[in-house]
């Protein structure tokens, strides 16, 4: 099976679009954690819901668009719920409460899913609009997830816009810096904390809506890209949007090029089927191993916060 | 997240009046994934077995359920638990093989029995055989084996293979490739848990493939179909019960359309134990079974069956009691081989919609009184 321009052009698109979906999720992640120096595990299940209730609305109303806000703003609501009632008693405790704390969200949050939604997966499909192929001229490619590498770009051009251009953006950044000084100035700081991880988990939210369509929505899913999505902002440097975004893509295109290409350079060695398994063990340990080497040539990431 | 569950019954063969059924109850516990991705599953096999419990009545099992989380380490800890503080004479439930894998031997050593209703991987069916260890679903390569066999007589000569790596996934490709008389156009181990399919559809894209074989079990199946469908791609799937079963249809919807996969059961198998057993899960649950509700639903009958007969606390005639497979299976002919796991025909299916609800109706035959390949390697006669 020859390795042909095509199809290396696909699979960049693969990773570009990976990684733009891991932003959204990363990217809530470590606003959050910038700004109020929250380790918040049940970012997953706020992704979670997002793509539950998204499978809920459009089941309810037949239109896909309606679910994606339905999924946006529940998240949202939950993240604000979450902030109100369990977050705002964490921010002056250590890091292991918050873990712990965080921790017993996504348990409540899976199994509250479960018995709101039941154990099966939903169905939830692409919309009409943006089902099929379209041409690229090398390769075909889903017109779905060029849509999603659009989203992607939108959210990080409206975040940039919205962290360097408007006044809650100064209060944003002015609170990652110094958050008695600016309580002191006169901003409402209880309010700006609801309001920044509400729209870390609209992020989430969005992403999980997103990506539900095109993958299983079940109890559970927001787990494995939790991990990604620390490893993003661990790569990127943690609390930095643009470190965020840097990350992703990395993550994204390291991760889809490992999984295609490994397998491939075994099996020039060796025999195909343990080739295929050897790879795809390494390809999965790969951006780990990535990982590792940002934390030791640059511990605080490729693009630090506080620098 | 830990779900108990208490629920008597009895095997109908009271009547008989034998010492052993007029005895205690008999602890069974079924320790089955009911949290996270895999609690679709699990709430079948648990399902299943409840319900072969409340058709036959009466107090025969006193049955202990349990949440494995999908982890090995728990799943280990419950089976403990559950043989030392509940004293269970039985355990059975699990999915996943690599959790069978690292229950089974420990529970088999502690001279409990432990009865599959789903995972049968190779090791436990050749050298690695227990005469506690009995199988009542297949070995892990069967479906697999069928599907290369459906492949390669219909003309397949070039198929792309697929499934994730772990003892179920490599059971599975080397299954499928036992039987299947084509070349291999690529072969992917993909990870397991995997969401995203980009990098393997586009290189399936790329291998001029005239077909495709997967095994992707759970929510992984849900997510391939659906951007598989997205893809543009169009070389057919075929497939085994597990990644296009009645537990993943009605998310994946008109994505799975017209898949072939093997199965040794379909909802729509022609004998009247099935007709009596997916009319009551359908009045009881409100859905379609799955085909891991009937393995879980026959494991039951196995077991009732075997205590009607014999006194478990006599493990030799109960051993016998469970080789004799004195019940009515759901699926149609059922024996076990010298290894305790079925020999059995298995059947092709095809994924369609009928009277509105998506599901699977028998195609025919595959292979018929079918024992698995592992059985010669083990030395029980």
């Amino acid at each position: 099976m020859p390795v042909t321009l095509a199809l290396i052009f696909e699979q960049m698109l693969n990773g570009v679009q990976f990684g733009l979906m891991l932003f959204l999720m990363s990217a809530g992640l470590t606003l959050v954690f910038g700004v109020m120096g929250l380790i918040n595990l049940a970012h997953g299940s706020l992704y979670m819901l997002g793509a539950f209730f998204c499978a809920a609305g459009a089941a309810a109303t037949g239109n896909f668009w309606l679910g994606l806000v339905a999924g946006t703003a529940a998240a949202a609501a939950a993240g604000a719920l979450i902030e109100v009632s369990v977050i705002r008693r964490l921010y002056t405790r250590d890091h292991l409460d918050q873990v712990l704390a965080t921790f017993a969200l996504i348990l409540i949050l899976s199994e509250g899913t479960k018995m709101v939604f039941g154990p099966f997966p939903l169905y939830l499909n692409v919309p009409p609009i943006l089902s099929g192929t379209v041409d690229l001229g090398l390769t075909p490619y889903s017109v779905y997830r060029l849509a999603l590498i659009g989203f992607g770009l939108a959210v990080a051009l409206g975040l940039w816009l919205l962290i360097g251009k408007t006044r809650l953006g100064i209060r944003i950044r002015a609170g990652e810096n110094d958050r008695e000084m600016i309580a002191a100035l006169g901003v409402n700081i209880r309010a700006l904390y609801t309001l920044v991880f509400a729209l870390g988990a609209a992020l989430a939210g969005l992403a999980g809506a997103l990506v539900g369509a095109v993958q299983s929505v079940q109890v559970g899913m927001g787990e494995p890209v939790l991990i990604l999505a620390f490893v993003v902002i661990v790569i990127g440097g943690i609390g930095s949007i643009k470190g965020a975004m840097v990350g992703a893509l990395i993550v994204g295109v390291i991760d889809t090029m490992g999984r295609f290409l490994l397998p491939r350079i075994f099996a020039t060695f060796m025999e195909a089927s343990d080739a295929s398994g050897l790879g795809a063990a390494l390809a999965s340990m790969l951006i780990y191993v990535v990982m590792a080497l940002v934390l030791i040539l640059r511990p605080k990431g490729l693009f630090p916060a506080h620098a | 997240m830990r779900l108990r569950t208490t629920l008597a019954a009895s095997a109908a063969a009271l009547t008989l009046g034998t010492g052993a059924a007029w005895a205690d109850p008999v602890t069974v516990g079924l320790i089955t994934t009911l949290s996270g991705g895999g609690a679709g599953i699990g709430t079948d096999i648990r399902d299943g077995f409840q319900l072969a419990l409340t058709m036959a009545g009466g107090d025969a099992i006193h049955l202990v359920v349990e949440d494995d989380g999908q982890r090995p380490e728990q799943a280990v800890q419950i089976a403990d638990r559950m043989i030392q503080s509940e004293r269970a004479d039985i355990l059975t439930g699990i999915i996943f093989s690599n959790l069978a894998m690292a229950v089974v031997p420990s529970v088999v050593a502690q001279d409990v029995f432990y009865v599959s209703p789903n995972a049968g991987p190779s090791p436990l069916a050749g050298a690695g055989c227990n005469p506690l260890y009995f199988n009542a679903a297949w070995q892990n390569d069967m479906l697999h084996e069928a599907s290369g066999a459906y492949a390669g007589a219909n003309g397949m000569v070039n198929t792309f293979i697929l499934a994730p790596n772990y003892p179920a996934g490599t059971d599975a490709l080397t299954g499928f490739k036992r039987r299947y008389t084509g070349t291999v156009a690529g072969e992917i181990y993909t990870q397991l848990g995997q969401t995203d399919y980009a990098a393997e559809i586009a290189q399936i894209r790329a291998s001029g493939a005239d077909s495709v074989f997967i095994f992707l079990p759970g929510g992984m199946g849900i997510s391939f179909m659906r951007q598989y469908a997205q893809s543009g791609v169009d070389i057919p799937v075929i497939s085994t019960a597990f990644t296009v079963g009645q537990d993943n249809l009605p998310a994946m919807g008109d994505a799975a359309l017209n898949v072939i996969n093997s199965g040794q059961w379909a909802p729509d198998t022609d004998n009247d134990a099935n007709r009596a057993f997916v009319t009551a899960f359908r009045a009881a649950y409100g859905r379609t079974p799955s085909i891991y509700a009937s393995q879980s639903y026959d494991t039951a009958n196995l077991i009732l069956s075997a205590i009607a007969a014999a006194d478990v606390e006599d493990r030799d005639a109960f051993r016998a009691a469970l080789r004799a497979a004195d019940f009515t299976s759901v699926r149609g002919d059922f024996a076990f081989g010298n290894n305790q796991h079925p020999i059995q025909d298995v059947y092709m299916r095809q994924v369609v919609m009928a009277d509105g609800e998506i599901t699977n109706r028998t195609l025919g035959l595959a292979i018929e009184d079918y024992q698995d390949v592992f059985a010669a390697q083990c030395t029980m006669e």
